[in-house]
């Protein structure tokens, strides 16, 4: 049809002598339209918040581990907030675990994880010139951008940021009275939430809209790379999900500004009664949570995506349970969003409706561990090779495996009445959700950065960021266990004012000391990063003998990634170690004609079906009108 | 496009290379949207119930009604009064009328979506010019209604409550705000303004589109581009836009 060639031509030429004009520096690197160049402004966006969001980390751990410390040497970054005897500022600790949690959950993980990732890989693994819409997809991270800039600003008020944590309870958040990070702090929070939620969802639309409508021919859904299907299942959570708290965050802004009582009921604050009738704070804890869990999944998935993708590769097999890891991702997408009140197993939920949502906890678990089952069994002799992509994603399966255990615990309300905001959780939620994600983004980092930026970052360097890393993120959420079982609460400032908690000083201190060095080996990884994006050794076509499409495209890929056409699929993408096959890997783009040799009975079948494959003519806008069929 | 000759069973529509719900991404990322965006209406109402059902309610006779603040109030109480006929009980009717004029707005919004698809320039541009009319008729009358609904009635109801900071015993409301309101508690105010200005700021954008649509239409530009799929996508939206009413109608004027 007429309108489709043309577009299809006019993309051709653009990825032909798109290197050589009408590219400013401005279109190229800044309003970019081109999905890797929009990965990457993710990606390093990401990158700076982690820094920020980890020196915080630091910051509060010293209050922690060293409560008698002089902390005056920090004056000149924290200004008023260190006071005149070198203490920090009690309500300055609360912004800073509030502006911790905010800024690693969705600055980092869900934005700098799913952001880089999913615009990067979508296209170049389903065999796409680009997203559906490029330009939703630019609008998309300059939303996250503005989001930041106004959250990063408010770390400069007076008042400080917002400090009620980062589930922003009402009615601590809805009252601007009731403590200084309750001000403008926390108008600003409201601000940059409700532009990062708009910046989350047009990119989701786009990531859900471009895996169904623009995968190549022959990319069946049963033949996209784990990846692809857990970038999917992301996008949809986040849909769905994200436009409750949406809502909740709207009606937050009218209690905090309008005089509405939505989340406000009797309350008196320092002697005095407000005038507040009728609203309820559980309200909002049921819609946040709405969101909340199925969030921890937005950040979870595309690091179990990546991983599967990295294990299988290097253990030069095929993942194990292709059709059982897809279902498990289904599974988790759906019981996502029943199981929030776990949350809430404190906040006078009828018992009944908690042993309903316990339950439904608890199911969780099974694909969870169907996934865990999975890993292991592709890794099972396999022939590892260690790569620190590969070290990574082992990683995330063990800080995977042992979070998930105490998340068992915790789903019991029995259990959870007592452990419920303690350091138990904390523990939890670092390793299953923190550590593991985090993994998973440094592994797709290591493992993606040749296609990123045409050269290999250095291993030995990789190698000790990973053993330093690895060994840290243990002895830093290990211990909080026996704390939080010891009945540390989270979010308190100081712990030796209290008797019962002072023999955990030295453990505290512990901590402390593995979270800074741990903090400090990051910057391995940063220098490796930047040194090796201009210095590092140039990278082959396929430095991992990979099987995916990214790596069929030219080593820096133009806006448009193939310079001809679109290579079809016949195949599946994990291939490796094929009994009868030449190599141990067989990309997707060989048909099974050219591999007689190592064909099982089935597939010699699907012989006869790539001639239709070949046959179907590609409408690589996306696009699709209604018209006479040839 | 993309369908091809091989195009045989259903599932080959998944092999790649197609779009395979034969729509194109524009619409499908529409789609999407208004899920999300339903969502969103879904979070408020479900708002709206919890508060509703944690409120007390009135237990009297219903021919004894009278506005308080200490229960929820009957909804054919507030909204009975129709432009002109002051004093007169007319239960619902306005919100009936409405409601009317807002589903003939996606009647028309139909014809216009089916005239695109004959490439009637004519009728399309026609069709929408009465959807924007149906837009634009239904966004007068919720602004007459907020506005009565704001002044009140000639009766005060007879409270205690904060007025500017300070604390005022039984002080006379009229209409309503966002803090306090004569019908009802003040969720009952609160809720109306912010639901039925949530969907009233959906209609509003909805109009602006339109009229933008209708220029384009007029100007021919889908008729250059070969195809009117322009006016289905925002056919999506106005027929979403139309159905959350019925709930949120359902919601505030029914139970
Ligand atoms: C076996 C599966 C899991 C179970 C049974 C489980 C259970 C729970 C429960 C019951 C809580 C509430 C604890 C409390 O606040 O007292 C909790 C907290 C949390 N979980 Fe999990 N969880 C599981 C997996 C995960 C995963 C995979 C993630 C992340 C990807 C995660 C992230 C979190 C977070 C962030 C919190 C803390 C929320 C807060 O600030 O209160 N959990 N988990
Ligand atoms: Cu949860």
């Amino acid at each position: 049809m007429a309108t489709a060639a043309v577009q299809i031509d006019a993309h051709d030429d653009h990825s032909h002598d798109h290197e050589h004009h009408h590219e400013t520096f401005i279109t190229k690197y800044i309003f970019s339209t081109d999905h890797k160049m929009i990965a990457k402004q993710f990606l390093l966006t990401g990158m700076f918040w982690a820094i920020i969001g980890g020196a915080m980390s630091s910051i509060f751990r010293l209050q922690l581990g060293f409560p008698d410390a002089d902390l005056g040497w920090l004056q000149p970054l924290l200004g008023k907030w260190i006071d005149a005897s070198g203490k920090l500022d009690p309500e300055f600790y609360l912004a800073l675990v509030t502006m911790h949690g905010t800024i690693m959950v969705f600055f980092v993980l869900t934005a700098g994880l799913s952001g880089t990732f999913s615009n990067f890989l979508i296209p170049l693994q389903i065999g796409a010139r680009d997203m559906a819409s490029g330009f939703m997809n630019m609008l998309s991270y300059w939303f996250f951008f503005l989001s930041g800039v106004v959250m990063f600003i408010s770390l400069f008020l007076e008042t400080g940021p917002a400090s009620g944590g980062w589930v922003v309870y009402p009615p601590l958040s809805a009252l601007p009275q009731a403590m200084p990070g309750s001000g403008l702090g926390m108008t600003m929070w409201l601000v940059a939430m409700v532009f990062f939620i708009v910046s989350s969802l047009l990119g989701g639309i786009n990531y859900v809209t471009t895996i169904i409508n623009l995968r190549t021919k022959g990319m069946s859904m049963s033949k996209l790379p784990l990846t692809i299907w857990a970038f999917f299942l992301t996008a949809i959570i986040g849909i769905l999900s994200f436009p409750v708290l949406f809502a909740a965050a709207l009606l937050l802004v009218f209690d905090r500004s309008f005089g509405t009582s939505f989340y406000l009921s009797e309350i008196y604050i320092g002697g005095e009664a407000l005038p507040n009738v009728g609203g309820s704070p559980i309200l909002y804890q049921h819609l946040f949570w709405f969101l909340g869990h199925p969030e921890v999944y937005i950040v979870l998935l595309p690091a179990l995506g990546i991983t599967s993708e990295i294990i299988a590769t290097n253990s030069r097999k095929p993942i194990f349970g292709y059709k059982a890891m897809i279902i498990s991702m289904m599974g988790i997408t759906v019981l996502s969003f029943v199981v929030w009140a776990h949350h809430m197993f404190v906040s006078g939920l009828n018992p009944f409706l908690g042993s309903i949502f316990m339950f439904l906890t608890l199911i969780i678990a099974i694909p969870s561990a169907v996934k865990v089952f999975n890993y292991l069994t592709t890794l099972w002799r396999g022939n590892i090779v260690f790569t620190p992509a590969m070290l990574f994603s082992i990683g995330l399966v063990s800080v995977f495996i042992s979070g998930g255990i105490t998340g068992i615990a915790l789903g019991n309300s029995a259990i959870d009445i007592q452990l419920h905001d303690t350091y138990f959780v904390v523990a939890h939620f670092h390793l299953v959700m923190g550590s593991a994600s985090f993994f998973g983004m440094v592994a797709g980092v290591y493992h993606w950065f040749p296609k990123m930026f045409g050269r290999m970052m250095d291993s030995k360097l990789g190698y000790i960021h990973f053993w330093f890393t690895f060994v840290g993120v243990y002895l830093v959420f290990f211990p909080m266990h026996y704390i939080g079982i010891a009945g540390f609460p989270r979010r308190y400032y100081s712990f030796t004012n209290f008797d019962a908690f002072s023999g955990f000083t030295d453990l505290n201190a512990f901590i402390s000391v593995a979270a800074i060095v741990t903090l400090f080996a990051q910057f391995i990884f940063v220098f490796n990063f930047f040194y090796s994006m201009f210095r590092g050794r140039k990278a082959p076509a396929n430095p991992w003998r990979s099987n995916t499409l990214e790596w069929t495209t030219p080593i820096n890929p133009g806006h448009g990634n193939w310079p001809g056409e679109i290579p079809a699929v016949y195949r599946w993408p994990y291939d490796y170690s094929k009994p009868g096959a030449e190599e141990d890997f067989i990309p997707q783009t060989v048909p099974y004609s050219q591999t007689m040799d190592s064909n099982l009975p089935h597939e010699n079948d699907l012989i006869e079906l790539e001639g239709e494959i070949d046959e179907i003519v590609v409408d690589e806008t996306g696009e699709y009108i209604e018209h006479d069929s040839h | 496009m993309a369908t091809t000759a091989t195009v045989g069973n259903e599932k080959s529509l998944w092999r790649g290379g197609m779009a395979p719900f034969k729509a194109s991404y524009g619409k499908l990322m529409m789609w999407f949207f208004l899920v999300s965006d339903a969502f969103t209406f879904s979070g408020l109402l479900i708002t709206y119930a919890f508060l509703r059902w944690s409120a007390p309610a009135y237990n009297g006779d219903p021919a004894d009604f009278v506005f308080s603040t200490e229960y929820w109030p009957i909804p054919e109480k507030v909204y009975e009064a129709f432009p002109g006929f002051h004093g007169v009980e007319l239960p619902l009717v306005f919100v009936g009328l409405m409601t009317f004029i807002l589903i003939m707005s996606s009647v028309t919004m139909v014809l216009a979506v089916e005239a695109g698809h004959r490439m009637d320039k004519k009728n399309v541009v026609k069709w929408m010019l009465w959807t924007i009319i149906g837009g634009i008729c239904f966004l007068s009358c919720q602004a007459w209604e907020w506005s009565h609904f704001i002044t009140g009635t000639d009766t005060a109801t007879v409270a205690d409550v904060v007025v500017n900071g300070r604390w005022q015993e039984n002080y006379e409301i009229f209409g309503a705000g966002l803090t306090f309101n004569q019908y009802g508690p003040p969720a009952f105010a609160a809720l109306f303004f912010f639901i039925t200005g949530f969907h009233g700021f959906h209609v509003f954008s909805g109009v602006v589109i339109n009229i933008i649509i209708f220029f384009n239409a007029a100007n021919g530009m889908y008729e250059k581009r070969g195809h009117y799929e322009m006016i289905e996508k925002t056919g999506l939206y106005w027929h979403f836009v139309d159905l959350v009413w019925v709930f949120v109608f359902t919601f505030f004027y029914l139970i």
